[in-house]
């Protein structure tokens, strides 16, 4: 066990992937010598060499579209893109192509391939560094979308998605990479090195995709997040005094219904919380799902917190940001339902 | 002080509309044999001029003549003949089985068999080709079962894709044919990365990428062009030139460039332009491309020059858009009547032996049709199971798609 941030618990799945597996490279831009504009990838060209791990020319889709090429071929590719702000160019060929590839051909093409991404807000990246777009993934029949909270799930679901026979988009929370963030952006962050999820195994160990956690038990209430939101549920079950159930997604597809009806029927009541605008985001399939397995366990409707329906905003960033005090009134009105 | 004249807005049109005149005395053809063959490691600038010229062997008289010439030898060209021969019959069974209302749709090949038929017999076992929908010839030139395309153009019980995708969109490994998507030039990036793994891998394969006229215009075309020049990519990057996008002349996608093999000079892509109805040259433009890229040269831009001389596909009307007689007036001739002709010169075809032969064919692709139809179409028969279309999403089926199939009765 070594302490790791959640850029070094990355960089360590993709060192530990590709010495086990000579198919997998990793590219994409500032990727290859520089190791990455976050460093994900620091070092992985000087250990595996140019042509197996290499800087890109800035185009998205022709990333993506050379690493369908490339699955198909029989390589396992993990490509970065910079930024989730930056995905869309690669649309067509992450929905058309790499979603659909397996099941139009009967399975004579497949496209085991990951897509790494950073995502969210809280680093003043104004509205074309800070996006959710995971609803824009999770509405694609044939793709996983996967997004840890933490360096150890971070490294085991990153080795799960690699050997996953299917494309997954692996979306890596950016305000998370070097410590957890509750939202109160005014304090200063804790190190992953001080923190017990910091903790990472060195050698390669997988995390089952699908699978949620319940980071914090509870009776009273359920609050469904994932990613950076997690921390900020934590902060606002701590700062309420309310006894609530906090569950960590991982995966957002598959997802693991059975944690979260199991919770929900055990408290009767539930928030799902999100940093992606709000309509027809995440949290509106979680919360039906929620009302078709549960409604006649719940006692209060269903609260949704989440980012505006707006651009995200620079100066305006912490008032979009689902903070602890906004989360904390959704869940002490759901309690007094 | 003048006053600045306002600017005006240009559109290009195509010269003639229904109505007028073929003329395609605009187009400039030079005489078969005029262009030089560089040898396969010259460098991308003092080639540059094959990429405004059009690569031609077959002359008007039938001979193959010039440095392209004789690269075939004559039972080869016999087979490629044949292979024209037969695609040209398949298209016409099944655009009239469509017509019968036995699928929903088909898109011929008329006009330009020679390009995918001769291309094929430049590749190697293993090579792999990231096809648009006017390629069949690839797998004609293979002798791939003409049962087994029907079988997916009806969508039935024996449609290897298991009826989850249109008719033509055909997908086989084992003959290097890349799943067509449907999508345009989405599979040009992808050939790219398909010819780079197997550099990565110390490989000897190469890779194939196609693309109409049309979506040149695409990103995708343009993504994959600079990967393939920045990483010197084993694949042959092929534009077929049909003239028409649709109801939408070549000039809309090429724009100010002068032809589109001149976009590869932007990427410092050697390029050529070929007859795309001269099987002759196809195949030795083909093979050129295709010995640079196995001798890790890089890759290479082909256009070639042809007329789609049917409708885009079967929910197309050319005539509302070109005049009728275009396809007639087209200078470049119909592939198959210039290699007959050569042959017949060569003393190893003659006439009577073209018409027993499309006789042969014609009912062999009846025959095989009749074996296909017994099996289902897309309105009688058997067909897939409703149940199958939750197969394959995944490679194991997830919970959710397990309670949707079960909620679908199945």
């Amino acid at each position: 066990m070594t302490r790791m941030t959640m850029i070094e618990a990355i960089r360590s799945a993709h060192d530990n992937a590709m010495e086990r597996d000579e198919r997998v490279v990793v590219y994409g831009e500032d990727v290859g010598y520089f190791g990455g504009v976050f460093r994900c990838t620091a070092g992985l060209q000087e250990k595996y060499g140019p042509t197996r791990c290499f800087d890109s020319p800035i185009n998205e889709s022709g990333i993506v579209g050379t690493a369908i090429g490339m699955a198909a071929y029989g390589l396992r590719p993990c490509v970065e893109i910079q930024f989730s702000d930056y995905v869309y160019p690669a649309y067509d060929q992450i929905v058309s192509e790499a979603a659909r590839l397996r099941h139009r051909c009967a399975g004579d093409f497949t496209c085991p391939l990951v897509i790494r991404m950073p995502v969210g807000g809280g680093i003043f990246g104004g509205q074309t560094h800070s996006q959710s777009p995971e609803a824009l993934f999770t509405q694609v029949c044939g793709l996983k979308t996967v997004m840890p909270s933490n360096p150890v799930d971070a490294k085991g679901l990153l080795i799960a998605s690699i050997e996953d026979p299917d494309p997954v988009i692996f979306l890596e929370p950016k305000r998370l990479y070097n410590g957890p963030f509750d939202g109160h952006h005014e304090n200063a962050v804790v190190p992953w090195r001080d923190h017990e999820l910091g903790e990472v195994p060195e050698d390669h160990f997988v995390t089952e995709l699908g699978v949620a956690k319940i980071t914090r038990p509870g009776a009273e209430l359920t609050v469904i997040a994932y990613g950076t939101m997690v921390y900020v549920a934590e902060a606002a079950v701590r700062e309420t005094g309310i006894d609530a159930e906090v569950i960590d997604l991982r995966s957002l597809l598959p997802l693991d219904l059975e944690t979260i009806a199991r919770s929900v029927r055990k408290t009767g009541r539930c928030v799902v919380v999100h940093e992606a605008t709000r309509t027809s985001g995440f949290g509106a399939e979680v919360a039906t799902l929620v009302q078709e397995e549960c409604f006649y366990s719940l006692e209060a409707p269903i609260g949704r917190v989440t980012g505006w329906d707006t651009p995200y905003p620079h100066a305006q960033e912490w008032d979009y940001f689902p903070s602890p005090e906004r989360l904390g009134r959704k869940l002490l009105e759901v309690m007094e339902a | 002080m003048s006053e600045t004249e306002p600017l005006s807005f240009q559109v290009p049109e195509p010269e003639i509309r229904p109505g007028g005149s073929p003329d395609f005395s605009g187009v400039e053809i030079p005489k078969a044999g005029a262009t030089r063959r560089p040898p396969i490691d010259a460098d991308p600038e003092e080639i540059r001029d094959l990429a405004f010229t059009i690569i031609r062997v077959l002359s008007r008289d039938g001979d193959a003549v010039g440095d392209w010439a004789g690269q075939l030898g004559e039972d080869e060209l016999l087979t490629g003949m044949r292979h024209m021969m037969r695609l040209r019959a398949f298209d016409a069974r099944m655009l009239m089985a469509q017509r019968q209302g036995k699928t929903s749709f088909y898109m011929q090949h008329l006009g330009e068999e020679a390009i995918s038929c001769a291309f094929q017999c430049a590749l190697r076992q293993g090579d792999m080709n990231f096809p648009t929908y006017r390629q069949a010839g690839l797998l004609i030139a293979q002798d791939y079962p003409m049962h087994t395309m029907m079988c997916q153009i009806y969508s039935n019980e024996a449609d290897p894709n298991h009826g989850r995708q249109l008719p033509i969109m055909y997908s086989s490994k084992a003959h290097g044919f890349f799943s067509i998507s449907g999508n345009l030039a989405t599979q040009y990036p992808q050939a790219v990365g398909w010819a780079m793994a197997s550099a990565i891998s110390g490989d000897t394969k190469i890779a194939a990428a196609w693309v109409g006229d049309g979506s040149t215009a695409e990103s995708d075309f343009h993504a994959g062009m600079v990967f393939a020049s920045t990483y010197k990519a084993p694949v042959v990057l092929n534009i077929v030139n049909n003239q028409w996008a649709i109801s939408t002349f070549q000039g809309i996608a090429r724009g100010g460039s002068g032809t589109f093999a001149a976009r590869g000079h932007g990427f410092g892509i050697p390029a050529l332009r070929v007859d795309g109805n001269d099987y002759l040259a196809v195949y030795a433009v083909a093979r050129w491309a295709a010995e640079r890229a196995r001798a890790n040269l890089g890759p290479t831009l082909i256009e070639y020059v042809t007329y789609r001389a049917g409708g885009h596909s079967t929910s197309d009307d050319p005539s509302a858009y070109r005049p009728k007689e275009e396809g007639d007036a087209w200078p470049l001739g119909d592939p198959i009547l210039r290699l007959k002709g050569h042959l017949i010169k060569l003393g190893s075809w003659s006439e009577e032996r073209h018409k027993q032969t499309e006789a042969e064919i014609a009912d062999e692709v009846l025959s095989v049709q009749k074996e296909a139809e017994a099996i289902g179409t897309l309105s009688t028969g058997s067909s897939p199971s409703a149940r199958d279309m939750f197969e394959d999403v995944f490679a194991e089926m997830p919970p959710h798609l397990i309670r949707q199939r079960q909620e679908a009765g199945y």
